[in-house]
């Protein structure tokens, strides 16, 4: 039971200071999977795929499906209600204030310090669904060897799937799961 | 009642119906809350969405929120917020329940883990996108650079780091709007 209210406070937490949209949920994710490994990079890269590929905002598929993986229906209810209980709050104080937070620079600074640091951020989240889903760092460190520890297939697949996005920008996302999952069957990666 | 009702459905039909979230939720909103129920001008909404995106957590839910207060008071701004969350809450319970029914057989792992160089790609590009709107200067770049460095090397809370990071900008902007009413002067 203590382990459902921690999951719930821990969303809590991320609605609380996740600024700037669902992909800046992903680093609070990574945290709590590094602290209680209640799921692991793996989980966390099937959630961004599965939220990308479902109607919604990101953040609230990703709270839903971990709440789900933990605790069944009711873990994805109360996950999801943590997560956006802070922004009803905020959003209703601020609803009395509207041009006085629109117009403040104190508000202003703050955000222009946040909007970088959050990239910065994601981008650490996202160096370790890299190592996990392209490298094999549990083979290379035990045999050594550094050949080892690049997962050719995942690679080679990574950089042709990009340049593909690259060249076809309109390509929708569901897309290029849909072509990697495929190609993950095909080639047993 | 028929309020409540209509801010519900209209609020659910928008969570149904929008892939991604964020931006790709505008066309939508335009069309429900604008056009047919009236609840607010196109201005109010681009306000909305604006202070959605400098306020914690997720834009479509900050949306909805303003809104719904507007019309119906505090009550009205949760009956939003339920609406626009319920779609996400059926949909990925169902597949949940098909993943964890499925995730064992060798065939739906190998598909798994292609879809995770999928993310790796997707993520990729939404990095970049999000590089060339945040980091437009050297100050921001040295934020940038930091929270990196910091969230990669230090055991430091992502909390404690928001923080450190707002306050970070606060500095920044103070000290760039006083150089720039120094030179006027």
């Amino acid at each position: 039971m203590s382990t459902f209210f921690l999951m719930c406070w821990e969303f809590f937490k991320t609605g609380l200071f996740a600024v700037g949209g669902g992909l800046a949920t992903i680093p609070f994710l990574q945290e709590m999977s590094a602290k209680y490994g209640w799921f692991t990079v793996q989980d966390l890269s099937t959630m961004i795929a599965v939220s990308e590929s479902t109607p919604g905002p990101i953040g609230i598929n990703m709270a839903t499906y971990i709440g789900n993986h933990m605790f069944g229906f009711l873990g994805g209810t109360a996950a999801t209600l943590s997560l956006v209980a802070p922004s009803v709050i905020v959003i209703i104080i601020i609803a009395g204030m509207l041009e006085r937070f629109r117009d403040s620079k104190a508000v202003k600074g703050v955000f222009e310090g946040l909007r970088p640091a959050v990239v910065g951020f994601i981008l650490t989240a996202v160096v370790s669904i890299y190592v996990s889903s392209l490298l094999f760092v549990d083979a290379w460190k035990a045999s050594g060897s550094i050949a080892d520890l690049f997962n050719w297939k995942a690679l080679l697949l990574f950089a042709a799937l990009l340049a593909f996005y690259k060249w076809k920008s309109k390509v929708h996302p569901v897309m290029i799961i849909f072509i990697a999952a495929l190609c993950g069957m095909i080639f047993a990666f | 009642m028929k309020v409540y009702l209509d801010l519900f459905v209209s609020w659910f039909k928008m969570g149904l119906f929008t892939f991604g979230g964020g931006y790709a939720m505008l066309p939508m909103i335009q069309r429900e809350v604008i056009e047919k129920h009236h609840w607010a001008t196109e201005d109010e909404v681009m306000d909305y969405y604006a202070i959605g995106q400098c306020t914690p957590g997720i834009i479509a839910v900050n949306t909805a929120t303003f809104i719904g207060y507007k019309v119906k008071g505090i009550l009205g701004g949760i009956i939003a917020t339920l609406g626009v969350v319920s779609p996400s809450l059926i949909i990925i319970t169902l597949i949940t329940a098909l993943i964890s029914n499925f995730s064992q057989l060798e065939i739906v792992q190998h598909a798994l883990r292609g879809i995770q160089v999928a993310v790796c790609v997707l993520m990729f590009t939404a990095i970049e996108k999000l590089l060339k709107k945040g980091v437009t200067d050297v100050w921001t770049f040295l934020i940038f650079a930091a929270a990196f460095l910091l969230s990669s090397f230090t055991d430091l809370s992502t909390v404690i780091l928001v923080i450190l990071a707002g306050i970070a900008g606060y500095v920044m902007f103070t000290v760039k709007s006083r150089k720039k009413g120094g030179e006027q002067a």
